[in-house]
């Protein structure tokens, strides 16, 4: 991650992303930000919350507001942390911006008993239609970004995702298709037709 | 037996340093021959006593109490006047009614260390076998063997659990040696500014210190009490080369830059033309008023032989293992005596060990004295910090005020 990620409207998931989670489990949130998600966690679902985060000033705010949180980069801090040390690792709206995402999958993979990861859908029929008939970089007001200056280095799309999972050895417990509220979208057709209709995804994933 | 006692003189200011070292005024702890301190040294001394001090009310369960461990020349005032130098607590800003380690809630108490010069058995203490100092008999004491006599000083307290371990620097190592060495003591702490082993660079400054007062003939190898003499321009010099590592270079071009003192021109001599010498010379004449010298070369020994990995085969990790201590790490960005990569190896470790580890880098420009000093940032980690912990153990949380 080079930046602090702020994916408009992310918040709207933070509540699907809770039901994925059983109550008092060992949770480590990977790219915090101001601890929001974690928060709601700790009250929610009770968890033992531990988070990581890169920008320092999200940090301190978190630490403030009672968090465990430490300063770290999920693309070379991960490795300190020992096997299953955690029931989720979650990924929260960060997968996209990481530099090696699937390094930082596989790494997720051995220290969480199960991953959370959400992340925006970069194959919605709106970024298709903005590539097909403009010629150029999709731009929407969940994406804001132009492609020089966003954060978001390694974009993807549900069947790119499918397809990384199944690369690392990981099975898909569940998934959700959202839209770019984060509300669910209430339809379980194949994954072409939720690929085209969602603007974000979040999936729960074990090792095989 | 131990026995807290009080001084008769408490109130009593400018004591003089040497008065405070031998006949100290405040709260005292004393633990008689049946009662030994055992040291990593192989062997023990006894009696020994411990000066302290203490802030707030112990509650009825005894679960609100706060150690803060004081760093090289530090002492037991934290939060009150300090009778020898009659200044204000150390860390006033820190410790306190309505401060972030707020005395309206917690029990806070702070010792002078073991091999210090406040009161609590050191090297300037009068040997019991010769009825004078023990100057360089008094065997070399370690951060291990100063946070062993702060236990027993926390249980003859009636105390078995510390709420918090507080403390930057040698308090940050002594708050990592609670940590690793009575894990079940420490409910949470905040090692700020400090490091898990001391490093060679400075294990160097501290040699540069210690020549500096062995060089001093006055010094009469150790037994200037006797000889009835003091060797303060080694112990000057002593901390006016630590001074140095205490700030940062843009502090100290900040606050002196080139500025000539009382002078217009460069006098072409080795009179201190710049504002930064005489800033040193001056910092380094009241600092004898204060320290003993051999205290001085006793506790900056102590941070030399620090390193928490040695016992684990060198795998920081193997001290934390199955802790359930929460802890808060804080560094400074421009601290290089005690920089953040330090920091970072405790809290990788604490997450190798799967520790409860918060870490906070805070931007300052003033070096590794920042943590002494108004930094609003680390005052609002602290205070979110301890109002976390205390909703965890269940004590009721501090009323939030402003920082």
């Amino acid at each position: 991650m080079r930046k602090n990620v702020e994916v408009a409207h992310a918040r709207g998931d933070y509540q699907i992303l809770c039901d994925f989670v059983v109550p008092q489990a060992k949770v480590l949130d990977i790219g915090c930000g101001k601890g929001e998600l974690l928060e709601l966690l700790v009250n929610l679902r009770q968890v033992d919350g531990r988070g990581i985060e890169i920008s320092q000033a999200g940090v301190n705010e978190c630490v403030a507001r009672g968090l465990s949180v430490v300063q770290g980069d999920a693309d070379k801090d991960l490795d300190a942390y020992p096997d299953a040390a955690f029931d989720y690792a979650i990924l929260s709206q960060t997968l996209q911006a990481t530099m090696d995402p699937k390094q930082v999958l596989i790494e997720l993979l051995r220290i969480g008993k199960k991953v959370v990861v959400s992340f925006p859908n970069f194959g919605h029929w709106r970024n298709r239609l903005q590539l097909l008939w403009r010629g150029r970089m999709p731009v929407t007001d969940y994406l804001p970004y132009e492609w020089y200056n966003t954060p978001n280095i390694h974009f993807c799309t549900l069947r790119d995702f499918l397809a990384l999972a199944d690369e690392v050895d990981a099975r898909v417990l569940r998934a959700e298709a959202l839209d770019a509220k984060g509300k669910p979208i209430v339809y379980s057709g194949p994954w072409w037709l939720r690929n085209l209709i969602s603007d974000q995804a979040i999936f729960l994933l074990e090792r095989k | 037996m131990t026995q807290p006692t009080k001084g008769s003189a408490e109130g009593a200011q400018h004591q003089s340093a040497q008065e405070q070292a031998t006949h100290p005024v405040g709260k005292m702890m004393r633990f008689g021959l049946e009662d030994p301190l055992k040291l990593d040294a192989g062997v023990s001394i006894a009696p020994w006593q411990i000066a302290y001090e203490t802030y707030g009310e112990l509650n009825a369960d005894k679960s609100n109490a706060v150690f803060v461990c004081h760093a090289l020349t530090g002492d037991q005032y934290v939060a009150s006047t300090n009778p020898v130098t009659g200044k204000p607590g150390w860390w006033s800003m820190m410790v306190g009614p309505g401060c972030p380690v707020d005395t309206n809630k917690y029990f806070v108490i702070c010792s002078n260390v073991l091999g210090g010069c406040f009161g609590t058995t050191g090297p300037a203490t009068h040997n019991p076998a010769t009825g004078k100092s023990y100057g360089l008999d008094l065997p070399v004491v370690t951060i291990g063997d100063m946070v062993r006599a702060q236990r027993k000083l926390v249980l003859s307290l009636g105390i078995e659990t510390l709420f918090a371990v507080i403390g930057g620097s040698m308090g940050g190592m002594q708050v990592l040696q609670w940590a690793a060495a009575y894990p079940e003591m420490v409910f949470s702490c905040v090692p700020i500014a400090t490091a898990a082993r001391h490093s060679s660079q400075n294990i160097a400054f501290h040699e540069v210190g210690r020549q500096a007062v062995m060089a001093d003939p006055d010094w009469c190898h150790g037994n200037y009490a006797v000889e009835n003499k003091r060797p303060t321009k080694g112990l000057s010099v002593a901390r006016m080369a630590a001074h140095i590592t205490y700030m940062s270079d843009a502090s100290l071009h900040d606050k002196f830059g080139r500025n000539l003192q009382d002078r217009s021109s460069v006098s072409f001599g080795f009179d201190a033309d710049f504002q930064i010498e005489s800033y040193l010379r001056h910092q380094g004449m009241t600092f004898v008023d204060r320290f003993d010298a051999n205290s001085y070369l006793y506790v900056t020994r102590a941070m030399d032989y620090f390193d928490l990995a040695a016992p684990h085969d060198g795998k920081l990790a193997g001290a934390f293992l199955h802790s359930k201590t929460r802890f808060c790490v804080m560094s400074f960005t421009t601290d290089w005596l005690f920089p953040t990569s330090e920091s970072k190896a405790v809290v990788q470790a604490l997450n190798a060990a799967a520790a409860n580890v918060s870490f906070v880098e805070i931007d300052s420009s003033r070096g590794h004295d920042a943590f002494l000093l108004n930094e609003p940032e680390m005052f609002k980690t602290m205070r979110g910090f301890l109002t976390g912990a205390a909703k965890a153990r269940g004590i009721e949380a501090p009323v939030k005020q402003s920082d």
